[in-house]
């Protein structure tokens, strides 16, 4: 039976599409036919960091207004077969999506894909309300500042109450929370909130911890998806994100600061 | 006396027993004279018409039984329907005016303890114990964390939280708030003004907390009590925030 997962933060700036590009990319390496979908109509950003905007014809909205078919909108990728996007609107605004409109593509998707990643944008406005609306799962991403868990606190409590699930009685959307942009250097010093921290004021636990990486710009530069960066750091913590999603337990990888030994330092890396 | 064959032990009862004290006008009368007693009455009546009117009235008789006087029953209850009034008892009677009195179906009430009072029937005058006050209803009980911007009111109850109460959560009830866990949203206790509620909670670091509308901010809250198990009440006006 398909998933939909939503991927949405409340706060803008703090990973979303960053997270929503690398696991739906990791579901489909392992195999499973996934689509993402971008609800950030007029500020479409999923495209640029999957590498597709080139191939840009047809969108959800035009999807949604039935000018066009889901196969001529969805987009394959190339690095990987069994990925799909479908892109944002970039002339429009978020009025332009209905919930009918956004229930039949996701009902028309599940039929075809085991995942149906959800890029929600920020905020809690109607584009957000309407990516989480019809989800199976939620990852929640978090930076680890007072702000942005606040914000986080806030969308866990609108997933818990304004979710379609909410609405029938049915069991409720299962929440993931992911902190990104972690430093545990900052931690150490005193600037930033540690994962105890944070588990503690969200009362929730982690799904993963994504370090702070210099590896992701790069990535959103080139059109690649982090998590097929064998070498970063960024990439491999979403590797850990999907296998635990799918279920695997694995201890958190970067989450304590690595210190050099003396040769480390001599002779630098 | 036998007992009802339909009895069922376990039929919800539709009847209760209760004792209850009750005012009602007592006339006092010093003399027989039926026609003395009429023009006198009259005037009262006119004075006071409806305190009268319909009013149970009780014959306060000692004064006749002490003057040996006799008195025709149903002739003086008859005047006093007349009057409008309703004589359903005497008091104050020996046995033989008071068999005259059950004859026309007035009651036979217990001699008075007090002097000229017009006032209390002499049964054990035990008062109606029914409270004012609605009785409370059973408390809300939240055993899920109330997420930022959530609110919670519990009207009439009090509210028991088993998870954390999150900053900018807003949990009010108008009884007691209990929070075990921590509490850092806010809270408001007998928001209907009852002064008498308190919040309990395990872990405080609440933004603003309230009972019966004198609140405080956590500005002005004592550092040391952070984090701390407290209970918070009203004295004279003033918020108490105490460690338990």
């Amino acid at each position: 039976m398909a998933r939909t997962i939503v991927v949405t933060s409340g706060k803008g700036g703090v990973g979303k599409t960053t997270t929503s590009a690398s696991v739906a990319m990791g579901l489909a390496q392992k195999g499973c036919r996934t689509a993402v979908i971008d609800f950030d109509v007029g500020l479409r950003n999923l495209d640029l960091i999957m590498g597709c905007e080139r191939r840009v014809v047809y969108d959800f909205v035009n999807v949604i207004n039935g000018e066009a078919n889901l196969n001529q909108a969805l987009i394959r990728d190339k690095r990987c077969g069994d990925l799909y996007i479908l892109p944002a609107s970039q002339t429009r605004d978020k009025d332009a999506l209905t919930k009918e409109g956004v229930g039949q593509v996701l009902e028309e998707l599940k039929k075809d894909f085991e995942y149906v990643v959800c890029d929600s944008p920020a905020g809690i406005e109607r584009g957000a309300t309407l990516a989480m609306y019809f989800a199976d799962d939620a990852f929640v991403v978090t930076n680890p500042e007072i702000a942005s868990v606040r914000d986080s606190d806030r969308m866990l409590g609108i997933l818990a109450s304004k979710s379609r699930r909410a609405e029938q009685n049915q069991d409720p959307i299962k929440e993931f929370l992911l902190l990104s942009r972690y430093s545990p250097k900052r931690v150490n010093m005193g600037e930033m909130l540690g994962v105890d921290d944070v588990q503690e004021i969200l009362s929730m636990d982690l799904l993963g911890v994504i370090p702070e990486s210099e590896s992701v710009l790069a990535a959103s530069n080139s059109g690649v998806p982090v998590v097929l960066n064998k070498e970063s750091d960024a990439g491999q913590a979403y590797v850990d994100v999907v296998s635990r999603y799918m279920g695997e337990e694995l201890p958190h990888r970067f989450i304590n600061e690595e210190r050099k030994g003396l040769f480390g330092r001599l002779f630098g890396g | 006396m036998s007992v009802n064959p339909n009895y069922h032990p376990s039929s919800p009862s539709v009847i209760e027993i209760k004792s209850s004290s009750v005012t009602l006008p007592l006339l006092k009368l010093l003399g027989n004279d039926l026609e003395k007693i009429s023009s006198q009455l009259m005037e009262k009546v006119h004075l006071a018409p409806d305190f009268f009117l319909n009013a149970p009235v009780i014959i306060e008789l000692r004064e006749i039984v002490e003057k040996k006087m006799e008195l025709d029953f149903s002739e003086l209850v008859s005047m006093l329907k007349g009057y409008g009034m309703n004589p359903v008892g005497v008091r104050g009677g020996d046995e033989t005016i008071n068999e005259n009195a059950k004859s026309v179906d007035l009651v036979v009430l217990s001699g008075p303890r007090s002097k000229q009072k017009t006032e209390t029937v002499d049964r054990e005058p035990i008062p109606d114990r029914e409270e004012t006050k609605e009785t409370p209803s059973l408390a809300q009980i939240i055993d899920h964390p109330v997420r930022s911007g959530q609110k919670v009111y519990t009207p009439g109850a009090d509210l028991i939280v088993l998870a954390q109460v999150s900053h900018g959560a807003e949990i009010m009830a108008d009884g007691n708030i209990h929070v075990y866990g921590t509490l850092r949203g806010r809270a408001l206790a007998g928001v209907k003004g009852n002064m008498k509620c308190r919040i309990f909670c395990q872990d405080f670091r609440a933004e603003i907390v309230s009972i019966g509308g004198h609140f405080k901010i956590s500005e002005n809250l004592d550092a040391s009590l952070v984090g701390k198990p407290v209970q918070i009440y009203l004295q004279d006006e003033s918020l108490i925030i105490e460690p338990i």
